[in-house]
């Protein structure tokens, strides 16, 4: 482990930490993109080149996308509710990062580093072999949820026909 | 002894409705849409046919073309085979309840596709060995709850489903934690890879925090105390049909049946295990009656009462001998069945009355005789009155408590008993006998979508509580048997 | 091993700012954010583990049924939110406290 993972890390933490305490709900969902654009650098590190393109082309992308979309349709406020509303946040969230802190303190000062035993190394290493052959059944879930989500969609935001 | 037809008939417990799905919303609209539930129907009774008679329904082996493109790793033992049969019920009342309550074809349409999606998935649950597809169906079936219970799309419903939204993402992030953790213990995902890892572990920290942060993510989705919060709300202010679905199978198979499986196949039964379960089911049985002795609304009171009687089945879990789980499985076929014909009783009450308020309602059995008789049948068999089926499930359970020792549990089990036989004959006397209510005198009995399922149901309590000698040698001890299979 | 440790303690705190997310906050779609960051957690959790046992292909494909399963979730969230919002005309959690649990 490098320098660097250390500093993608740190900026993960401090991406998510900058989401959940940003004022503006569109910058809480451009920091959500930004966070995941990090995890995907962090699982290039580990190997895991697939799992990355997909995280930062769905939740970078679309899940992003949905949310500035649901967001755009709550309406503004007005300048004194945005001071006063920007007091009462602080004064519920100024707590974070010295919890953050304070926990990753206690962990490291715990220092338990009890050595895990690994089971054997695998064979097969190819994602396509894995996900088409061994694990089909994930696939057909998969699939079976979209399909959930889909009329999900037909009936939860259709609007109701006022009679 | 697995033969080919059989691989086709599990796959096809997933595959039918999810075909069934497709075919139903290709373009012919009007032809379809009357189609749909007759469709439903043929497929739930073949699920419900195969369980009962499944050598009729094998098929022979041309079909092993299956065999060549799909690998699905299904296995079906007595335990899958007690809950296919339940899920088959309950799914099957829950449409035609809905087919009662709503007239609007279009919706009945989505309720119906959302309802075979939610089929498949449960199917799934109850016939997988490997945890992480597990999850897989357990979300599928979140999420296909999640819809139902907003599918009115009145505010109450929706704030309910808000809170299962978010303590189902609490469950779904601790449940994946545990996988992820299994993983490096394991290095695999299935059932048989997990356990002997388990076993054979020098990390006895860790596998106890693992274990822990699972039971927790089951505990919640089961609706055990301390983690019932989202239930009495969701199983009130859902829709009729869904609150049958959900109290009778729903909470079953994703919370009672995956801690029943992954306890048994996965982490074994050790003491601190045990009592774990023992307490937390002993709270619940308790506290959910004293909760329930207090409500006004009769939805309100069936939820909590469910949650008591989980409590129940999850002490007889605890026991950890076969008895105990021979008991706890009985209990919980026979909570299915009286809780869904309660819930489907209440959808007829609500509908024909427009209220569900306990106070309002009065002397309704002599307007409504088919359903005051078997909600009364349903209540008794809650209550364990001999000689309907609950009493046997109760008696087991007690009995294993008792054989294993823990006899501090056996009497909370009892005084549990006694409290729910309270809350429940007084909820009897309240709502179906007595004087007639003013303003009911309008109210005529239930049409026939709500009777035919509400008699079948009554006529299983009714059959496994008479004919309880011969089941108890061909049914409920062979499920005791998979303990350490 | 001494990787696995650096990078769960800072799992940890991810897990912490989302669960805080979660609790504390008052409009609906911000608990849905702290949601999000809680599975980039556990997300990160898998990855790991896939890396330290040597078994990436199987933890990849994890994450990738897990991501899709993520989307449908927040999507029905969103469009119960939104009916809540149809109906109150507002996305403050603190007024769908009229059920008492």
């Amino acid at each position: 482990m490098s320098i660097f993972d250390g500093i993608t890390l740190f900026s993960l933490v401090a991406a998510a930490l900058w989401t959940v305490m940003t004022r503006s709900l569109l910058r809480s969902a451009i920091g959500l993109a930004l966070t995941s654009a990090i995890l995907t650098v962090i699982m290039f590190r580990l190997n895991s080149p697939l799992a990355a393109v997909f995280e930062l082309s769905v939740c970078s992308g679309l899940i992003s996308v949905l949310f500035v979309s649901v967001i755009s349709l709550t309406h503004p406020l007005t300048i004194q509710e945005v001071i006063q509303h920007m007091k009462e946040r602080m004064a519920r969230f100024w707590v974070l990062p010295f919890l953050v802190i304070a926990i990753g303190i206690t962990l490291i000062l715990f220092n338990i580093k009890p050595e895990i035993r690994l089971p054997a190394p695998e064979t097969v290493k190819d994602v396509r072999v894995v996900m088409w052959n061994l694990r089909q059944v994930d696939v057909m879930g998969q699939i079976i949820i979209l399909l959930t989500g889909a009329f999900g969609v037909v009936v939860l935001f259709k609007e109701r026909i006022k009679k | 002894m697995f033969g080919r037809g059989d691989y086709v008939m599990y796959s096809s417990l997933i595959l039918l409705p999810f075909f069934a799905v497709i075919i139903l919303n290709l373009p012919l609209r009007a032809f379809m849409r009357k189609a749909a539930l007759w469709v439903s129907l043929f497929i739930l009774l073949m699920q419900i046919c195969f369980i009962v008679y499944p050598a009729a329904c094998s098929f022979s082996n041309s079909l092993d073309i299956f065999g060549m493109f799909l690998k699905f790793n299904f296995v079906v033992d007595n335990l899958s085979r007690v809950l296919l049969f339940c899920i088959g019920v309950v799914t099957l009342c829950s449409i035609l309840v809905e087919k009662y309550i709503i007239d609007d074809e279009e919706r009945l349409f989505n309720f119906i596709n959302i309802s075979l999606l939610l089929l498949a998935g449960m199917n799934g649950i109850v016939m997988l060995r490997d945890i992480f597809s597990l999850y897989v169906f357990i979300e599928i079936v979140a999420v296909g709850s999640f819809i139902l219970i907003g599918f009115n799309k009145d505010i109450h419903a929706f704030e309910a489903a808000f809170k299962y939204i978010m303590l189902s993402v609490i469950s779904t992030v601790m449940m994946l934690s545990a996988i992820a953790l299994l993983l490096i213990l394991a290095g695999g995902t299935s059932f048989s890879v997990l356990s002997a890892a388990l076993k054979s572990s020098p990390d006895t920290l860790l596998v106890s925090f693992v274990i822990g942060i699972f039971l927790c993510a089951a505990f919640i989705k089961a609706g055990l105390m301390p983690f019932h919060g989202w239930l009495p709300d969701t199983y009130s202010e859902a829709p009729a049909a869904v609150s049958v679905l959900l109290a009778g199978i729903v909470t079953k198979t994703v919370g009672v049946y995956v801690l029943i499986r992954v306890v048994n196949s996965v982490f074994g039964f050790d003491d601190p295990l045990k009592y774990i379960l023992l307490v937390v089911g002993a709270v619940s049985a308790v506290f959910g009656a004293l909760a329930a002795l207090g409500q006004s609304d009769f939805k309100r009171m069936l939820a909590y009462s469910s949650i008591s009687q989980v409590g129940y089945i999850i002490m007889g879990l605890g026991c950890a001998t076969e008895l105990g789980l021979a008991g706890a499985v009985f209990h919980l076929f026979n909570h299915s069945i009286f809780k869904s014909l309660l819930f489907v009783n209440s959808a007829a009450v609500e509908f024909q009355t427009g209220t569900r308020d306990m106070n309002k309602l009065s002397g309704l059995a002599e307007k409504m005789p088919i359903t005051g008789t078997t909600s009364v049948l349903a209540l008794l068999s809650t209550a364990g009155i001999p000689p309907l089926s609950g009493f046997w499930s109760k008696l087991i359970i007690v009995i294993a408590l008792w054989t294993a020792g823990f006899y501090l549990f056996a009497m909370i089990a009892i005084l549990a008993s006694v409290l729910t036989l309270a809350y429940l004959l007084s909820m009897q006397r309240r709502v179906f006998f007595g004087k007639l209510g003013e303003g009911l005198r309008e109210v005529k009995e239930a049409g026939p979508e709500i009777v035919i399922p509400a008699l079948l149901l009554a006529l299983i309590l009714v059959g496994v509580g008479l004919f309880f000698p011969f089941i108890i040698n061909a049914f409920v001890f062979p499920v005791g048997n998979i303990l350490g299979g | 091993m001494h990787l696995f440790w650096s990078f769960s303690l800072f799992i940890i705190m991810v897990f912490v700012i989302g669960l805080y997310c979660i609790f504390v906050s008052y409009n609906l779609i911000r608990i849905l954010i702290g949601v999000e960051v809680l599975i980039k957690a556990a997300t990160l959790l898998i990855i790991v583990a896939g890396y330290i046992t040597g078994r990436e292909a199987l933890a990849q494909s994890m994450v990738i049924t897990l991501i899709v399963i993520e989307v449908v979730v927040v999507t029905v969230a969103v469009g119960v939110m939104l009916g809540i919002r149809s109906i109150n005309n507002s996305l403050d959690a603190r007024r769908i406290k009229s059920l008492k649990g």
